[in-house]
Order: structure tokens, then sequence, then C-alpha cells
């Protein structure tokens, strides 16, 4: 080997480093917050008493937890093309995970909701808020609080899941490791680096899961 | 204050029923109130007086029966929609037992929550008449802090404030006092008697029969789900002539 670990490793640095914060970080991101929200309708729509829409949503959840992620992006990526639609790397990715966290997540924000006491329904009720002014003043704030623990639990796995992106063209950083490694063989040390990335961004996560949990306790008896 | 028994009644409730699966808690209520007067529903636990107070504003809906706040009427045998019973339920300021204040908001925020995020009325207002209303209860102080700071009586009559910030026609309270300890119960019942003093039309569902002795004006006996007895507190609590009555006073006043 001509080039020596250390400066192998800091030759990776850079381009890895680009890889995490142009793909790795867009795609959670994105994903994320668009699978909360998709989390946050099926859980109402299993709340919502309506048969049909609880049948609907519980029938999605099962589909996608029932399938593993990796099948779930080669569908969308490999197999819609033959149905005639064309998505490219990034969206596919983006489309996979955000269905795929919606359908974890709004488990989670069920049980969040459903942890808040009745009485608040009752007590926003009597004061004259409706639905949807009782879920966002009264509910959703407190539901919160229940579902930071878990909801950081399914957005740290999702960094990590992120990396089956690589397996269908998206450059985030595993791919960006691979693609750094095939010339020069250096697997080890750069998926390594690759793997340090991954984990700082971990920590950084769990890290603002415990300020934001404090945050959340304030107003809560000790 | 004695209710004006020509007048036209404030609230009436007539042929109220509710089950609970196979459990026929409310079995054809009754009820009148005349405005300005104070009305206390006692009985024995499981009589449905509870039932009865929360079938006033729908939190509960019976099956049957019809009830009319002022000008606002609802009979439940019509199935009536989200919306009549949300005009039902404006017309009354509800007190819990476990008082239920929103413990995300701050004491100011919980009184001015009504008014503000549903009647859109301007802040500044609602604050105002909020602080005013805090200070109704004792309460001025408290105002920036958040309910777990404070006691359970100082929770409870932030209940009221809250309640009463809507501008309601009709109070009602739901056991105020029975989760508080013994010590806090009286700064409670201070607040619900100067409210009875100064006019307001008030159901009230209590174990509390000093309370009632001294403040109501008319006391329901319930039993089975019917009203057993019913009268001013100077024949139903000191005179009762149902022997369920008699006996339901007697363990209450001397539970040993």
């Amino acid at each position: 080997m001509p080039a020596g670990t250390g400066e192998l490793v800091g030759n990776a640095i850079g381009p890895l480093l680009q890889g995490l914060i142009l793909g790795t970080i867009p795609l959670t991101a994105i994903s994320f917050v668009l699978g909360i929200v998709l989390a946050l309708l099926l859980a109402l729509m299993r709340l919502s008493g309506v048969r049909a829409l609880a049948v609907t949503a519980r029938t999605y959840v099962s589909l996608v937890r029932g399938t593993p992620l990796l099948v779930q992006l080669f569908i969308i990526f490999y197999g819609l093309p033959s149905l005639g639609l064309t998505i490219d790397p990034f969206p596919s990715a983006v489309i996979a995970f955000t269905l795929n966290v919606g359908g974890y997540a709004s488990e989670v924000v069920r049980a969040a909701i459903l942890a808040v006491p009745r009485g608040q329904w009752e007590a926003a009720s009597t004061v004259g808020m409706g639905y949807t002014t009782t879920l966002r003043r009264v509910v959703l704030p407190q539901a919160t609080r229940v579902a930071v623990p878990p909801l950081s639990n399914t957005l740290i796995s999702l960094v990590k899941d992120t990396s089956l992106a690589s397996t269908i063209l998206v450059t985030e950083l595993l791919r960006k490791a691979q693609e750094l490694a095939a010339p020069t063989y250096e697997f080890f040390t750069l998926y390594t680096v690759a793997a340090g990335y991954y984990w700082v961004v971990c920590l950084v996560l769990s890290f603002s899961q415990t300020r934001l949990e404090r945050r959340f306790d304030r107003y809560v008896a000790a | 204050m004695s209710p004006d028994p020509a007048g036209a009644p404030l609230l009436s409730v007539r042929g109220l029923h509710k089950s609970f699966g196979t459990n026929h808690v409310l079995r054809g209520v009754d009820l009148d109130v005349q405005p300005g007067s104070v009305t206390v529903l006692i009985g024995p636990s499981g009589s449905g007086k509870t039932t009865v107070l929360r079938a006033l504003n729908a939190l509960e809906v019976p099956e049957s029966g019809v009830v009319r706040v002022g000008e606002v009427t609802v009979d439940y045998a019509t199935r009536p929609d989200a919306r009549r019973l949300a005009r039902l339920r404006a017309q009354s300021g509800m007190v819990f037992q476990g008082h239920h204040l929103f413990p995300h908001m701050s004491v100011l925020r919980n009184v001015t929550a009504g008014p503000e995020l549903v009647q859109k009325r301007p802040r500044a207002e609602v604050e105002a008449e909020a602080r005013v209303l805090l200070a109704q209860v004792g309460l001025t102080d408290k105002a920036d802090q958040h309910p777990f700071e404070l006691s359970g009586g100082q929770q409870q009559r932030v209940g009221i404030a809250r309640a009463l910030a809507i501008k309601p026609r009709l109070m009602l309270f739901d056991e105020p006092t029975s989760s508080l300890d013994p010590e806090l119960v009286g700064e409670v019942l201070q607040v619900l008697k100067q409210l009875a003093s100064e006019g307001w039309t008030m159901v009230v569902v209590t174990h509390e029969i000093r309370f009632a002795q001294q403040v109501a004006d008319q006391v329901l006996f319930l039993d089975g789900g019917v009203v057993l007895e019913s009268g001013p507190p100077g024949h139903v609590l000191a005179h009762p002539r149902h022997e369920r009555t008699q006996q339901f006073l007697r363990r209450i006043l001397d539970p040993l």
C-alpha cells in the first residue's frame, strides 16, 4: 500500500463528511419529518372510531412492519419502473423511509395520545374547544412529552437505516465509503470511518433527546 | 336568595335515562333550577348524581331525556349532533373533581384558554378579565405559575376561574372537594359560597352536607338512578322522609 493509514483516513474524512451532510442528514431529516406527519395521520385514523379508517391504518402498519425495509426500497426503486413509474434514487429513498417511519411511529404517537388523560379532553370541551383545537393546544403538547423517548429511538434507527439507500445508488455516507474503498481496497479503514460518523450523529441525537426530555418535564411535578 | 317559584327555571331536565352497558344508571331524572339558586345533588356512590351533572353539559350523552339551559334545548332521544351539544356545553362552566387543569399552560393561560383560543377574543382583554377572576378566587399572585406548583385547593380554585372565564350562565361542580386534603376543603367551599352569594346559578354534586345546609336552595337525594327526595335543605337534610335518605345521611354524618 502506497498510502499510510493516517493519510488514508485524512483523505477520506472530507468526502465522507460530504456524503453525511449532503446525503445521510437530509435523507434522515426529510423522511423523519414527513414520517411523523404520516404517523400522526395514521394514529388519528386508528383513534377516530370510524371503522373503515381504523382498519385502513391497521392494515398499513401491518404491511410496513411485516416487510423488510430493504424490500420496500427495492419495490419503489427497482419495481415501480416496470409499472411505468420511474423515480430518482433520492426521492425513492425519501418515499420508502417516510412510509416506514410513518408505520412505526404511528404506534408511538397513538400510545402517546392515549397516555393523555381523558379528563384533558373533557376539560378542553367544557371551555369550548373542538377536536382540532383540543388536539393542537391540549393533547399533542402533552403527548409529545411521552413520545420523545420512543421517537428518538425511531430517529436514531432511521439515521442508520438510511445506509440501505446505498443499494439504490443514493450518494449517502455508506455509498461514499464504498466508492472511495473500491479503487484502494481499504475497506476496513473507510467503513470504520463511516461507522464513526454514524456514531457521532447518534451521540448528538441522544444528547438532544436528554435536553428535550428535560425541557418537557418542566411542568410536571418531580 | 329564594327562587321565585313562578319564574321560568334557568335549567330544566326531563326524563333522563342513561345506561352503561347493562347498568341502567339513570332511570328518569327530572330537575328544575331557578336562576340564581344553588342546587346540591347528594346520594350514595353509583346513585347517578355525577352522571346527571355530566349530562347537563353533554360530557355524558344519555339515551333519552331533555335538557334545557336558557334558550338552548337538547333532546337526547333525537341523537343531537356535535354542534348542538357544543351549544349546550357553552351554557355552563364545569369544575371537575380532579381539576383537569392543562399542565403545560400557566395558571393565567389555563384561565384564558377558552376565551382566547375558542372565542378568539383579543388577548389583552381576556387577560385582564382572567386576572380579575384569579383575584376573585384569591390567586392573584399565582398567574404565572404552573398547575404543578400549586396546592390541591389552589388548583381547584384555578379550575373554578377557568370555568367562569367562558362566561357561562350556569356553574356545575362535580365533587369539587372530594380529592382534596381535609384542610384544603374550606378554601374551595369558601369560593363556592362567595359565588352563590354573587347570584351564580349552581349545581353542585358533593358530600359536604354542612355546605348544602348553609348554601343550597334545594337538595336532591338520588338513589338508584332516580330522585328519591328533593326540596329545601331544611326538609331533605334535616327531616328526610325516606328511609334511604335517612340511612345515607346517618352514614355520612356519623361514619362510625
